[in-house]
């Protein structure tokens, strides 16, 4: 059955729904909500809230539940997640799984609380100290928010690494329909790296300092390892209207769903547009924007930035084809108009060019 | 022939790092004849710092975690919160626990968590080599403070037991030291005073010890343990700072 909630209450729920029984959190806008929803739903539902005393000490508690083998997440925006990042390189070099929540606003510093996509970089490349890497995923409705949600924590402890759901402002307070029918809880395996008390077993223990440089450069290139996994396995996208497209926009979340607003209106017009969608960020849809290279010279990047994702699509094409961009950084929504207009003329451009 | 002393059980057969004449040998020592006595080999989950406590799990044969520096009060509150019949026991030093992590170390008090941590207070930074801490006393020379601690530029000296005392949520605080043997023996009867509170849900329970550093106050292991009796403890006041019925 669909209810009508918003981004942040429904990640909420599917993050209940899909075993999590530990949220700490602390207070940013554009996320409150998803806390409130928490500090109501996961006591409900048997579990842990704590609202912390800072985002550093929420980071820690969600490692210290992951250490003892719980299903944990915390949830924060831009500065927030800032502060969460000390915590997010020790999960990754301790490899413990996590869920982070970050509903993106404008920055940097304090910015404001309109949505944008400044923290993609953040996101994508580690964000703290150290040689480590985050999946990334990218809702671009409600619904995509409950749908990841689940897989973010399946992610995290397949890989024993911190998984980022990254949306923003405008993904967490909306409000659409959205159904949870198809969450089941994880089936509960047994987990080799917690902590529990050695009873009747050697004693473990979770570290990162290494003293040995042999032994920490084997620890890197063991992470190394398995981000080369997690790049050939876990990569997924959205394509639409690709077939018969003469210009590719790329664009995620938000950017996205207007993005296909606009083709809606360029599609009206006769202009062969179509999208490429990366739902992981990190990992990089790199192949899919490789391949349309072979029929597509031109590819539009739009985002509410003033170019992050534009650096992974120069990179994916290796100096093919040719790259557009429009950014709205700071906290401005572009409009599927505005952007209809844009497209169009770079599309005419791009055409006129062909023909001489 | 009777076999008098041997090593804790749920000590490994490794050497310790510390330095000759550090207090953390001693704290490590006492603290596994603990966990042997009150049998906790199987339900401890322990917390190790940044500083030279952390190496800690090398020794013990119990589970460990490292944290992040300053953050062992987060991270033992999720594990206990999670695991609430486990005894959860943070190790911390001064700069962990009254410098970088004392909001982390106030709150976990201040929210009543169970958990207990071992708190080792020697005054300086002693892994990095000497830098002053927050509990550095007034006119201690530190690399920090060529001169010596002077208030009006670098603060006054913390006394953390005193300062978590007016928070509801603790139940034991006590400041002890490892400087001569009644001292020590005071302390082993602390940290299982301290468990107990834990065992008994009472709260936020902490153990101060007062520790030698002679590698950094430059001073051989008798003086440095003069100096703890003579003017380290007048900063800091040995004996129960704060205690509930348990």
């Amino acid at each position: 059955m669909k209810k009508l909630m918003s981004g942040n209450a429904a990640a909420g729920e599917a993050a209940v729904l899909a075993g999590c029984t530990c949220y700490f959190g602390y207070p940013i806008t554009p996320q409150n909500e998803l806390t409130e929803y928490m500090a109501k739903r996961v006591p409900e539902a048997g579990g842990i809230f704590i609202q912390s005393e800072s985002e550093i000490a929420a980071i820690n508690m969600v490692l210290g539940a992951s250490v003892a083998g719980a299903r944990a997440m915390t949830s924060s925006s831009g500065p927030g997640i800032s502060l969460k990042q000390e915590g997010i390189s020790y999960l990754a070099a301790d490899e413990l799984p996590a869920v982070i929540l970050n509903m993106v606003r404008g920055g940097p510093g304090m910015g404001n609380i309109s949505p944008a996509q400044s923290d993609y970089l953040q996101a994508t490349r580690g964000g703290g100290h150290g040689d480590y890497r985050t999946i990334v995923l990218a809702p671009s409705s409600v619904q995509e928010i409950a749908d990841l949600m689940p897989l973010a924590f399946d992610l995290a402890e397949k890989y024993k690494n911190p998984v980022v759901v990254l949306g923003d402002g405008m993904l967490g307070q909306m409000m659409e329909p959205v159904e949870f029918d198809h969450i089941r809880k994880p089936k509960s395996a047994a987990k080799d790296y917690i902590l529990t008390g050695a009873k009747g077993r050697p004693s473990r223990m979770v570290r990162s300092l290494i003293f040995d440089v042999k032994e920490q450069e084997e620890h890197n290139w063991k992470l190394s390892r398995k981000f080369q996994r997690i790049e050939q396995n876990e990569v997924r996208y959205e394509t639409y209207l690709l077939d018969d497209a003469e210009l590719a926009i790329v664009a995620y979340g938000t950017a996205a769903r207007i993005a296909k607003g606009a083709i809606a209106r360029l599609r009206q017009e006769g202009l062969k547009v179509g999208l490429i969608r990366p739902i992981t960020l990190w990992p990089f849809p790199s192949k899919i924007i490789q391949e349309t290279s072979k029929t597509i010279h031109d590819f539009f990047v739009f985002e509410m930035s003033a170019g992050q994702l534009i650096e992974d699509v120069r990179l994916s094409l290796e100096g093919k084809g040719r790259v557009h961009f429009y950014g709205r950084p700071g906290g401005v929504i572009p409009t599927p108009v505005e952007l209809f207009r844009i497209i169009s003329r770079h599309y005419y451009q791009a055409q006129r060019e062909k023909k001489s | 022939m009777k076999k008098v002393y041997s090593r804790p059980k749920s000590l490994k057969p490794a050497h310790f790092h510390y330095c000759p004449g550090c207090g953390h040998a001693i704290v490590n020592r006492l603290l596994a004849e603990v966990i042997d006595e009150m049998n906790l080999r199987d339900s401890i989950i322990c917390v190790a710092p940044a500083g030279c406590g952390m190496l800690l799990y090398n020794y013990f044969d119990i589970d460990c975690l490292e944290s992040a520096h300053g953050r062992g009060a987060a991270v033992a509150t999720g594990i206990k919160r999670v695991r609430p019949d486990n005894l959860v026991v943070s190790y911390q030093g001064d700069g962990d626990l009254a410098a970088i992590g004392t909001a982390e170390s106030f709150h976990a008090a201040n929210r009543g968590e169970n958990i207990t941590i071992i708190f080792v207070n020697n005054g300086v930074y002693g892994m990095t080599g000497g830098q002053m801490a927050p509990t550095t006393i007034l006119d201690q020379v530190t690399t920090t403070t060529p001169a010596g601690r002077v208030s009006g530029q670098a603060g006054y000296p913390v006394r953390m037991c005193e300062v978590l005392a007016v928070l509801d949520g603790t139940s034991y605080l006590e400041r002890v030291a490892v400087h001569k043997p009644a001292a020590i023996k005071a302390t082993k009867k602390a940290l299982a005073k301290a468990f107990r509170h834990q065992m008994n849900k009472t709260g936020f329970s902490m153990v101060e010890i007062l520790s030698p550093c002679p590698t950094n106050w430059k001073m051989d292991p008798l003086r440095a343990c003069r100096w703890v009796e003579e003017v380290m403890s007048k900063q800091f006041p040995i004996g129960v700072v704060k205690e509930v019925q348990c």
